[in-house]
């Protein structure tokens, strides 16, 4: 698929450094499925849906800065919705969150309530300050907050969270943020595995499952085809939560 | 059932199908998947001395008939990369490296420092400032390039040509001429798309390489051309999509074929492809030799 040229209709301020782009395009995705968004003369970058038909960025490095610099009417190449999203199963679900990796989840608890299905939330921040859909998640149902400076909610880590929590009670639980918090989530709840669902990012390029930059070890899961979404049981012995690869396809550490 | 199994350029494959190199290639996982998933042997991703990020984004973009892509060829360097090919090399699937530089001493350091079961000669990369088809367009450099891995590698090697030129037959006489064991015909074609809400070429490199089913034909000439006039194998690749393609691409007189643009479909490709080569062997009474060159003898 060429890209599509997505404009831009309305910017949302979610925290000094986040926002939310909304496009005039009907793409109906799946909460966990992402779209490739090319920043014209910059990079083309992966970016989760925060809604059917926003994505929510963090403006981290070049393409991030770029795509969080506009504004209303510009536009941008869209290739998507990609990959595999969540899948709703059971009755009453968790979703656990970290930073911006928040954005699917809350567009998840959105279609869950919708059909009638018990939402509860887990997610935390580095500070108040960074926080982001606090309404969005208190619509939904009971919600947990950690932040890592004490600033709001419980000061901690989001697996500080885990203890408010029983997690036998839960259907399904749906994850997204930052490696190493999902990491500690999963190996913290390793019995629980069979049920979590795994919202990961590798580095990708093509986006259609021939490049292999997004390879998992070591069984060669393609995470942009096969993924993003992975069942944390299938990640138990990968190499997710230790090591990741970067541009060059050499081994690089994993983010917090 | 008839043998599938070819001996091509010093490696015995126990079936033609390989993987293309770029296609998956990246990881010891990937390349060890492909392998369990029916190919007769498999290509790594272009490897470098140092190394490379590849170009901006967007990589790729697929248009009607085929897929355009300019990754820049990426890769952590062939130190780095020895551990993926040692971890794809276990399932007796032969691993062949694929290696690129910007001189001959450089393709040589590499050939000297890799292990792998074969080196192809990446001297066809249309989209590589420095490396690729501007080394490979040249016969005097292909014949030197070819001499200085031979000259350095215990292993076969192979030189993959690029379609970007007059005569590819000239190319495939100078990579014979420095000792080639085979040749692999095609590279992409160069090629470009422009988005024309913007304006922009959509590759962050603004050029790239062509692949898939638009450049077949090409491929099935170049194959015809070469196979007709070198002692070398040839080894086919370019639009292999299905078991037909790759009967004609042999029939042209490819020894093997290598996969690349059709993985999009999935790692089953490879099964398609040799099971629907076997039965039509089978149908034609036919073995592998027969079929390899048939159209180059139909005078």
């Amino acid at each position: 698929m060429k890209p599509l040229n997505a404009v831009i209709q309305e910017v949302r301020s979610e925290a000094p450094a986040i926002r939310t782009l909304c496009f005039d395009l009907d793409l109906d995705p799946a909460p966990g499925q992402y779209a490739m968004l090319w920043v014209r003369g910059v990079d083309e970058i992966p970016m989760s849906f925060s809604g059917e038909n926003s994505i929510t960025v963090n403006a981290v490095g070049d393409a991030t800065n770029a795509l969080f610099k506009l504004g209303a009417g510009s536009s941008v190449g869209l290739r998507g919705p990609l990959g595999n999203g969540f899948v709703l199963r059971g009755k009453k679900i968790l979703l656990i969150g970290g930073g911006v990796g928040v954005a699917p989840l809350a567009f998840l608890g959105e279609q869950a309530k919708n059909a009638g299905i018990s939402v509860t939330s887990l997610i935390g921040f580095r500070s108040s300050e960074d926080m982001i859909f606090r309404y969005r998640f208190q619509n939904l149902g009971d919600v947990i907050l950690t932040t890592d400076d004490g600033s709001s909610g419980i000061h901690g880590r989001v697996a500080a969270g885990l203890e408010e929590l029983d997690l036998f009670e839960f259907s399904q639980i749906y994850l997204c943020g930052p490696e190493l918090m999902m990491w500690d989530i999963i190996s913290r709840a390793r019995d629980q595995a069979d049920k979590i669902q795994a919202c990961i990012n590798r580095y990708f390029k093509c986006a259609i499952g021939i490049c292999g930059s997004c390879c998992l070890d070591p069984d060669g899961t393609r995470v942009c085809v096969e993924g993003p979404v992975i069942m944390a049981d299938r990640l138990l012995n990968s190499e997710f939560g230790r090591y990741r690869r970067g541009p060059t396809g050499g081994k690089g550490q994993c983010r917090g | 059932m008839p043998s599938l199994s070819v001996d091509v350029g010093g490696l015995t494959l126990h079936n033609p199908v390989m993987l293309a190199a770029g296609i998956l290639g990246t990881t010891g996982a990937s390349l060890r998947r492909a392998a369990q998933a029916g190919a007769g042997g498999v290509v790594t991703k272009s490897i470098g001395v140092e190394p490379r990020e590849g170009h901006p984004g967007p990589n790729i973009v697929t248009v009607d008939c085929g897929l355009l892509n300019a990754m820049g060829l990426p890769n952590p360097g062939y130190k780095e990369f020895q551990e993926e090919i040692d971890f794809a090399r276990v399932d007796g699937v032969p691993v062949v490296a694929s290696i690129f530089g910007s001189s001959a001493a450089e393709f040589a350091r590499i050939a000297r420092g890799l292990k792998a079961d074969a080196f192809e000669l990446n001297l066809s990369c249309p989209h590589a400032e420095k490396y690729g088809s501007e080394l490979g367009r040249y016969p005097d450099l292909v014949e030197s390039v070819t001499g200085a891995v031979k000259a350095s590698a215990d292993v076969p090697v192979w030189v993959k040509l690029t379609p970007n030129t007059a005569d590819i037959v000239e190319l495939g006489r100078a990579a014979q001429s420095g000792g080639a064991d085979a040749v692999v015909a095609i590279n992409t074609l160069k090629a470009m798309a422009i988005d024309i809400e913007t304006g922009y070429p959509i590759l962050g490199n603004r050029f790239g390489g062509l692949s898939g089913q638009a450049v077949k034909p090409v491929a099935v000439r170049c194959v015809y051309e070469l196979s007709s006039n070198l002692d070398i194998p040839v080894i086919g690749v370019g639009g292999i999509s299905s078991w037909e393609v790759a009967a004609e691409m042999i029939m042209a007189g490819a020894k093997a074929v290598q996969v690349g643009t059709a993985l999009y479909r999935g790692y089953d490709v490879f099964k398609e492809i040799t099971d629907g080569l076997s039965s039509y062997l089978e149908r034609k009474s036919l073995t592998m030799d027969e079929l390899c060159g048939m159209a180059v003898r139909r005078l």
